[in-house]
């Protein structure tokens, strides 16, 4: 097989798990009622994978098309605005920070979750001309940093487990 | 920490690294936390009081009109709270509560302030008219 086949299958592969992450996780009930946008965020535990076995260019494109693909079927164009702002900032500083190596995945990925939020929130700000969001930016930093130590270490171990030479 | 170093393929000393992920996680909760602070140090002042009672709804006044509201609870009414508005806060002058310790709260006007009577199951909350959480679904 051409590697460059190889590695297009294999990120449309990446592509389809995180999909069906991002299904799994919109059937668990809210973790907390009342507060939307606390997720663990379970397919970017693909994402954290593709960025440290392919790279940020591959990450990108694997997020992209999950972002537009959950949009599409579990939710509005209206949240992919969001999604989109909070997944590519947080893929920028994860990048940055998986270069200067001198946290592990799971600190990178700690890092994701967090300005993930950040992305989504100066995004409403900007759409919603509010700066009233500050309260729950708190609130989402540290959920943020919960679910990133559980992605990192989720990704550490399916690095761990998936030999380079498969992937 | 070996163990660590394991778990993490990229790094070359794992063990380093999950020290720096432990100080990084633990700067970055520092941080938010002095940004909480800074939030509730310097937030506005709201510009109506919600009165509620076990729960529900009792009233909505605007801070910017001085009166005064009786607040009347219990079964047969027999519990009152008298909350004031004057000069944009909001206070309880009086209550036949027994601990009294509503009526002996400062006034309250900042967005977020309230003053409870655990007695009589009323909260008073001042916030800002139309500040309801965005819908934002993420």
């Amino acid at each position: 097989m051409r590697p460059a086949t190889k590695k297009m299958a294999l990120l449309g592969l990446c592509t389809a798990v995180a999909l069906v992450l991002a299904y799994m996780e919109s059937m668990l009930p809210p973790l907390f009622h009342g507060i939307p946008g606390i997720k663990i965020g379970l397919p970017n535990i693909i994402i954290v994978f593709v960025l440290y076995r392919f790279g940020l260019w591959e990450a990108a494109v694997v997020s992209f098309i999950r972002m537009l693909a959950i949009s599409f079927m579990f939710g509005n164009l209206m949240a992919l605005v969001y999604s989109l702002a909070g997944a590519f900032l947080s893929l920028l500083v994860m990048a940055v920070l998986k270069k200067m190596k001198f946290l592990s995945p799971v600190g990178v990925s700690v890092a994701g979750g967090v300005f993930h939020n950040v992305g989504q929130i100066l995004a409403a700000m900007v759409l919603l001309g509010t700066a009233e969001l500050g309260y729950y930016l708190i609130v989402l930093t540290i959920t943020g940093t919960v679910s990133g130590i559980f992605v990192g270490l989720c990704g550490a171990i399916i690095m761990k487990r998936i030999p380079k030479k498969f992937i | 920490m070996n163990q660590k170093a394991k778990t993490t393929p990229t790094a070359k000393s794992g063990g380093q690294l999950f020290r720096n992920d432990i100080i990084f996680i633990a700067v970055v909760l520092v941080l938010v936390s002095l940004l909480g602070l800074c939030f509730y140090l310097f937030r506005g002042d709201g510009d109506e009081v919600v009165v509620t009672v076990d729960g529900e709804v009792f009233g909505t006044y605007s801070l910017a009109e001085d009166r005064v509201v009786e607040i009347r609870t219990g079964e047969e009414n027999e519990e009152l709270n008298v909350l004031v508005i004057k000069d944009g806060k909001a206070f309880v002058e009086q209550a036949t509560c027994p601990d009294g310790i509503c009526a002996g709260h400062r006034p309250i006007k900042r967005d977020g302030e309230s003053i409870v009577c655990l007695p009589h199951k009323v909260v008073i909350t001042v916030r800002v008219t139309n500040e309801e959480a965005p819908d934002i679904v993420v």
